[in-house]
């Protein structure tokens, strides 16, 4: 994964310098080097320093690249006066950041404890073979196919729907077999898919744009999904009805 | 029946609680008015006084905390709310932040001016991206509105309020490397002292809250301390939301007052599901020691699982039934603590990579009779020598799985393979064949 850096970073190894003096990222596509230095510049006027912009930028060199690449991690150190070095190791700490290209989507399938038991491997193992890929690789797209990439993801804070699914970090709840493959199979054949609790799942890169801190330029993206999701609202249910029949109970009296 | 007190929650069901406008039809924005009239130290000893203690899991008393910013030392202050929920069973802080995001902004808005902090940072996992749109939504509507930003209800209190994403690392839960992480760097813990209060983000005073903490804060000024008190207990008092997963009814989020028992929940939710028994459960993740059918009625507080063994943790209440494998299950929680290792401290980062050896090889019934004194001997050397709570979380299953269970970890050794047949545990799997279950 490393060559991926060096090679095209004139600057490694052992490079120290705090603002390069020259400005080598994206030098082939100066358009849209231009275009990430604006959206940059906006991320990092939001801190009090520019470091703590880091990891949004490479949220934002992954919305460009479809992962982080060298042009990134160039692009990230001459914005923020780090060396390519600093940035990299940063940059492969966080599992979000992806070392080689992710496909138009990214599927992730939890297998923490409670997912796995309630069924997340039975539904990892059958997606394995459906896509004929392993964790963390890209399927091969035939003719005017998409592509996506197949990892198994720790636990998602969405326990109450297990088992679940993520596309593009998306929440997809309550999966078994049959819906995960139904939902890569409308995936691939590049069909509109909306979450369980969100919008009609974007591109990877779309996403990551606004993991960089830019929100979804579609404006009724915020609204879909609803306030909450039916686990979500159990407890609210039975208290209503609690209540209910509290006051019945007082009417009555 | 236990009562249930939706107070977090309350709104959830109205299919637009999350906006402005929502908020407001639910009493929303209606605290901050009464904080920006208070001192700000009679706001801090309000909520000393209410009681209320961390949501995130150590329960820290959350007025102290604010009480340790130093005033008047011409450094900035920071608010940096932890929203970086990644403990395993933990699902409380999403769907909340899913539904009534300004109900921390709120939250956010009366903490900064208590502590007298002019800028707020809300760190929320990546992974999470429809809850990173309804926050960045809020917040925008929150500035429009004049809740954030210059002057704020002409008070004079200025707040910036900054949504920063994280990049996928359990660690950066850790207070100290969440901070390393929003400065920019790899998210590993950091030495304490100092403490964030004294020197914490861009070694400025920082109080690092959970989101559910935050969140509280504002029903605490609308409503008052007694009202407050009079949930919960005298040591723990205040509701919270309890989060049932796994083999139950009715999963979901129940909120009620703190020291309600796993055996009322359960009641609530429908009992374990159709035809099976409770085997095990975590009450606050799975970095709270196990816990069985004996513990049902503990009351959950930070007491009451404290002396049962435990820790209250998150109030994340997995549930397992007699179909499942308590071998397969630590394993996975050790593959997980493995993988999230920030691999600064020697015993973390290899005492769970040996971990996950010794329990793959137990779980497919190819381990020793020493092996689990091996195992033991190991988590002795990770608890308390781990740099932060990581490392100890991490020993939590492990120990408390072979207190309980150490005859199943035998049964494995036994039959040379695990005696379970994984089908049977799906939320699909057939309610009728499971009555002959072995276990």
């Amino acid at each position: 994964m490393t060559d991926v850096f060096i090679t095209s970073n004139p600057q490694l190894p052992g490079a120290n310098t705090t603002a390069p003096a020259t400005q080598t990222s994206y030098a082939d596509a100066p358009e849209v080097r231009e275009r990430l230095v604006k959206d940059a510049q906006v991320l990092i006027a939001r801190y009090p320093q520019p470091r703590s912009a880091l990891l949004p930028l490479l949220h934002l060199v992954q919305s460009q690249d479809g992962y982080v690449t060298g042009d990134g991690v160039q692009f990230c150190a001459e914005m923020l006066g780090l060396s390519t070095a600093e940035v990299s190791a940063v940059s492969t700490f966080y599992s979000m950041y992806k070392n080689k290209p992710v496909g138009d989507y990214h599927v992730g399938v939890c297998t923490n404890a409670l997912c796995a038991i309630m069924g997340g491997d039975e539904i990892f193992a059958t997606l394995k073979a459906h896509l004929a890929v392993g964790n963390d690789e890209r399927t091969s797209p035939s003719q005017g196919e998409r592509s996506l990439t197949l990892e198994h993801i720790e636990c998602n804070a969405a326990c109450d729907f297990a088992p679940v699914m993520t596309v593009n970090w998306e929440f997809f709840d309550n999966m078994t077999p049959t819906s995960a493959v139904e939902l890569v199979d409308a995936l691939l054949a590049g069909h509109e898919v909306s979450a369980s609790r969100g919008p009609a799942v974007c591109s990877f890169r779309q996403t990551e744009r606004i993991l960089a801190g830019f929100e979804d330029e579609r404006p009724d993206a915020v609204h879909a999904g609803g306030s909450a999701g039916p686990a979500s609202l159990e407890g609210l249910k039975l208290a209503r009805q609690q209540q209910q029949d509290s006051d019945g109970a007082e009417d009555r009296a | 029946m236990s009562k249930l007190s939706p107070v977090l929650s309350r709104a959830w069901d109205d299919p637009r609680s999350y906006t402005l406008e929502g908020y407001r039809r639910h009493d929303g924005y209606q605290a901050i008015g009464k904080a920006l009239a208070m001192p700000p130290d009679d706001v801090i000893k309000l909520v000393k006084d209410s009681g209320l203690r961390g949501r995130g899991g150590a329960g820290f008393p959350t007025g102290m905390k604010w009480s340790f910013i130093p005033q008047g030392d011409n450094k900035p202050h920071y608010l940096v709310v932890n929203a970086d929920e990644s403990e395993p069973g933990t699902c409380k802080d999403i769907p909340f932040l899913m539904a009534n995001p300004h109900e921390l902004i709120e939250g956010i808005i009366i903490a900064c001016y208590a502590i007298r902090a002019d800028r707020a940072f809300i760190y929320l996992r990546g992974e999470v991206v429809h809850v990173l749109r309804r926050l960045q939504a809020a917040v925008r509507e929150a500035y429009e509105a004049g809740y954030a930003g210059k002057n704020i209800l002409g008070s004079g209190f200025d707040l910036e309020i900054v949504v920063h994403a994280g990049a996928g690392a359990y660690i950066c839960g850790e207070e100290t490397a969440l901070l390393d992480s929003l400065e920019g760097y790899r998210g590993q813990p950091r030495l304490r002292p100092p403490f964030p209060a004294i020197e914490g983000l861009y070694a400025s005073p920082t109080v690092v809250n959970n989101v559910e903490s935050v969140a509280s804060v504002p029903a605490i000024l609308r409503n008052g301390v007694d009202w407050f008190r009079s949930f919960g207990t005298e040591k723990s008092p205040g509701f919270v939301l309890y989060s049932l997963s796994g083999h139950v009814t009715r999963p979901g989020q129940y909120e009620g007052p703190l020291g309600m028992t796993l055996r009322e929940l359960l009641d609530l939710a429908g009992g374990v599901r159709a035809g099976h028994r409770l085997k095990f459960w975590t009450p606050g993740g799975s970095s709270t020691p196990l816990l069985t059918e004996e513990h049902l009625d503990v009351p959950l507080d930070f007491e009451g699982v404290g002396a049962a063994g435990s820790m209250l943790g998150t109030r994340a209440l997995q549930i397992f039934d007699e179909t499942v494998c308590v071998v397969r299950t630590v394993l996975r929680w050790s593959e997980f603590y493995k993988h999230e290792s920030c691999g600064k401290c020697t015993p973390c980062r290899e005492g769970t990579y040996w971990y996950v050896q010794m329990l793959q090889r137990l779980e497919s019934g190819k381990g020793t009779d020493t092996d689990l004194e091996k195992l033991l001997d190991l988590s002795d050397n990770i608890l308390g020598r781990a740099f932060c709570a990581l490392g100890d979380g991490a020993t939590s299953p492990v120990t408390s799985s072979i207190q309980y269970f150490r005859d199943e970890y035998l049964e494995h050794l036994r039959s040379g393979c695990c005696p379970f047949d994984p089908a049977l545990s799906t939320a699909w799997a057939p309610a009728l064949a499971t009555t002959g279950a072995r276990a």
